[in-house]
């Protein structure tokens, strides 16, 4: 007796668009380009300087880490999950990242894997809890966001990490950043490309033709748009969910061994608005294209749109103290955008 | 005048006509019982006197006056109270029964701002008095049973003071005992002057209840019998044939079976039974909701554990540890309730015709782990073609179809490889006539697979099977030719 509720909402999706419909449609699909087109020419207008090679490279840097988790999150967010923990991965990333080369004395090629490893390891204990403990994904983060940004803190004894560092023992640590680790937040590609950047690029289309071109992808979503029509087509959904938390937790890592490059010491404080940041640029993403759903290409739109408009209104001298009230005007304006105007056009 | 008078009623939705002019009316003190097969209109009919769904044209006089309601609420207010099949929507786990006895009053603002433990239960006391039956008041409402439930969903009724009660399907998950336990509070009921309409397939609810028997058939009311009910012809009215015909193209079985079960049980404690499935045969299993359909089908499939027994498919032993392992050994099953068990949301990737088809099949069609090539789209214009699925195409939306033409769909997936052994647990579910007609031909043109189907409608198996047969508590009972009338199908599944 309940399918008459989905047969009505079926069937007004059927409708045929009248005229008004179409540009509504349009508007939705493209408001983010416009808007991003728009800010571009006045920027530029106002401030020549915003539109030479170097400061769009900057920007493109700003954002790189932001979009590089903001990846992983979407991948999560597709499986219906949530991982909250990636801020703090990328915290403990650059924590890692300085006690393995200051304190153990490791090099580029060992600490690199070493912290991937670390990541993809905290995206498994993630997937444990949510697939075999039970947890509610959004719980189970948020618990171990708290655990690693209490254990960071732990084998230094609440100190940043830098050549020189005093242990918890009383002795004294010999090693310091390898200067090959450093290239990776400050090398810069044929002396255009920053070395970030370039790592965004290929991070992002080979996150984009995971989930959008590849088998593994379609059942990524389709865990998160219908588990149990996915586990009755015989696809393993506990094995889908951990591929996302992993794939995650080793982003976020990553995101964590760029900021420790470019930064070249261990603070505790690095990556205090990354959580927010990425899963903003992931939900703006939402709005891009009108697909009201994660996606990997929008979700890289959405941390270059918000990178450009911080970068634009500080160069117009806006004042740094507001660059979280612009992202929070951008955020409610993308979901408005994506589910007001999506609501009404069905 | 009668209580409700009901005239010319007329529903659509997209292409589909689910409601064409319907008409009838109920007195007071009066129990009706509404029969029609899937898609006849009962349900539209039914959301409409609740409030859920307005009618596209037609009149409804209720108790003198024009009845126009927006919402269930606002139907509650003008008299009548609809009890609906799935009584966990009545309160919620954390809240006591005495809780969900005065929900309504919680809702419209008569019961006190401040609350104390004494008034809920004096209150919900109250309630239980004038409904005269009694409820254990502390209990959660989590732990009630689904006919503890629906009596709560009643007392709520009759202190709201309807006039008009629906109650749809109201025996489907209660036992026997309890069923009688309702019997005698809807006579008292109608003693006091309250009419009841209440939708029901089963002759046994049919037998001790109605006063009159309306049918409804392709959206219209097409026959309404009198007490004593002539039953048999009832049901003739209701699917519009007489029901001696068996199926012309009966197959026997032949040969070796592909699928057997020995000693089997579904849950411990269960009578163990034989299940032998031939090639070429569709075999029906019918029987009440939770009687054990979906969990046998579900033990074959490799989504839920046999309790004991042995099945082997194709003469080698079978026992699938995964749906996953079911599939690869040619076993494939269509959920019950397609958007839970098989579709994707709208709007989500994935949510497309061809995509609908492929999700089992994709690492058989993109061995190279990318979606390259025509592949999906081929296969769903296949399906498209063979089964009649009327849609702009292969990318079309699953949402913008027709719930038959869904149900092409599933089917179509599952027909996309070859299979030895094909479940399908009621597949008629929301199906028009017409499509229903379509899927049965498509699943009986097969002659290389077994079929077995579960439905709890004893009318879609007598129309789909070469043989039925029936399950209750979690055991096969007996068989039937498909030339059994409905009565015995009722006497047998009791």
């Amino acid at each position: 007796m309940t399918p008459i509720d989905n047969q009505t909402r079926a069937f007004n999706a059927g409708a045929h668009p009248i005229p008004f419909e179409r540009l509504r449609t349009l508007v939705r699909t493209s408001a983010v380009f416009i808007l991003l087109a728009a800010m571009i020419v006045g920027f530029s207008t106002a401030q020549p300087a915003f539109i030479n090679l170097a400061n769009q490279m900057s920007i493109l840097q700003a954002v790189s880490v932001v979009a590089i988790l903001g990846a992983g999150v979407t991948v999560t967010l597709a499986v219906g999950g949530f991982d909250l923990s990636i801020g703090a991965v990328a915290a403990s990333s650059v924590m890692a990242a300085s006690y393995a080369m200051i304190v153990w004395g490791l090099k580029a090629a060992e600490t690199v894997p070493l912290v991937l490893a670390f990541g993809a390891l905290v995206g498994l204990f993630n997937a444990f809890l949510i697939v075999k403990m039970k947890v509610p994904d959004l719980l189970a983060t948020l618990a171990i966001m708290f655990l690693l940004s209490g254990l960071q803190l732990i084998p230094t004894a609440g100190r940043s990490i830098s050549s020189g560092l005093i242990l918890p023992d009383g002795s004294t640590a010999t090693g310091s950043y390898d200067p090959a680790f450093l290239l990776i937040g400050r090398a810069s590609l044929f002396g255009v490309v920053p070395a970030p950047v370039a790592v965004m690029l290929l991070v992002a289309p080979a996150l984009y033709v995971l989930t959008e071109h590849t088998r593994v992808g379609r059942l990524l979503f389709a865990t998160g748009g219908n588990e149990v029509a996915t586990r009755l087509a015989g696809a393993s959904v506990p094995r889908l969910k951990t591929l996302a938390y992993v794939l995650s937790g080793t982003l976020s890592s990553l995101g964590g061994i760029i900021v420790a490059a470019r930064v070249g010491r261990g603070d505790v404080s690095s990556g205090g608005s990354l959580l927010m940041d990425a899963v903003a640029a992931a939900l703006i993403g939402f709005a891009v294209l009108g697909l009201r759903r994660p996606n990997v290409f929008g979700t890289i739109v959405g941390a270059v749109f918000v990178g450009i408009l911080l970068n634009g209104l500080t160069m117009l001298n806006a004042p740094y103290y507001t660059q979280d009230f612009v992202k929070g005007v951008v955020l409610v304006g993308a979901l408005a955008l994506t589910y007001g105007l999506g609501r009404s056009s069905r | 005048m009668p209580l409700l008078k009901i005239d010319g009623l007329t529903r659509s939705f997209g292409p589909t006509r689910a409601l064409g002019g319907a008409s009838f009316t109920l007195d007071r003190g009066e129990i009706v019982a509404l029969m029609g097969a899937n898609g006849a209109g009962k349900s539209t009919l039914v959301n409409i006197l609740s409030g859920a769904l307005d009618a596209d044209s037609g009149t409804i006089t209720f108790a003198r006056h024009p009845y126009a309601v927006r919402s269930p609420a606002d139907a509650g207010r003008a008299g009548i109270v609809t009890v609906h099949q799935s009584t966990d929507r009545v309160g919620s786990p954390g809240l006591t029964v005495a809780d969900a006895l005065l929900l309504n009053s919680y809702a419209d603002g008569s019961a006190p701002f401040f609350l104390s433990r004494r008034t809920i239960r004096r209150r919900a006391r109250d309630i239980l008095t004038k409904a005269d039956f009694e409820l254990p008041l502390d209990l959660d409402f989590a732990e009630l049973s689904a006919a503890d439930r629906q009596l709560v969903a009643i007392a709520r009724a009759v202190s709201r003071k309807a006039s008009l009660l629906i109650l749809d399907e109201p025996t489907a998950s209660i036992s026997k005992p309890e069923a009688e336990r309702l019997y005698r509070i809807l006579k008292r009921l109608r003693g006091e002057g309250m009419a009841i309409l209440y939708i029901s397939h089963r002759i046994a609810d049919l037998q001790a209840l109605a006063d009159r028997v309306v049918v409804m058939r392709g959206g219209k009311v097409v026959g309404s019998f009198n007490r004593p009910v002539d039953f048999e012809k009832a049901v003739e009215t209701m699917i519009g044939r007489p029901l001696q015909s068996a199926r012309p193209d009966t197959r026997e079985a032949t040969g070796a079976p592909i699928f057997e079960m020995r000693n089997a049980s579904l849950l411990p404690g269960a009578a163990p039974f034989d299940l032998d499935l031939h090639a070429g045969q569709v075999v029906a299993i019918s029987g009440v909701l939770g009687a054990g359909k979906s969990r046998l089908l579900s033990a074959i499939f490799g989504n839920a554990a046999l309790a004991g027994g042995t099945m082997r498919l194709d003469g080698k032993r079978y026992a699938p540890v995964s749906v996953r392992a079911a599939i690869d050994a040619g076993v494939f099953m269509a959920g019950e309730d397609r958007h839970r068990s098989s579709l994707m949301p709208a709007d989500w990737p994935g949510s497309t015709l061809a995509a609908t088809i492929s999700l089992p099949h994709l690492a058989t069609w993109f061995p190279s782990g990318f979606l390259l090539g025509r592949r999906e789209q081929a296969e769903a214009q296949h399906a498209i073609h063979r089964f009649g699925i009327r849609t702009s195409g292969p990318d079309a939306a699953i949402s913008s179809l027709s719930g038959g033409n869904q149900q092409k769909v599933i089917l179509g997936r599952w027909e996309a490889e070859p299979s030895r052994l094909l479940l399908l647990d009621e597949p008629f579910q929301g199906v028009d006539v017409g499509a229903r007609h379509d899927i049965i031909t498509a699943i009986r043109s097969n002659t290389q697979r077994a079929t077995l189907i579960a439905t709890s409608d004893p009318e879609e198996a007598l129309e789909v099977a070469d043989r039925i047969l029936f399950i209750d508590h979690h055991t096969l009972i007996a068989a039937a030719s498909s030339s059994a009338s409905a009565q015995t199908f009722e006497a047998t599944a009791r």
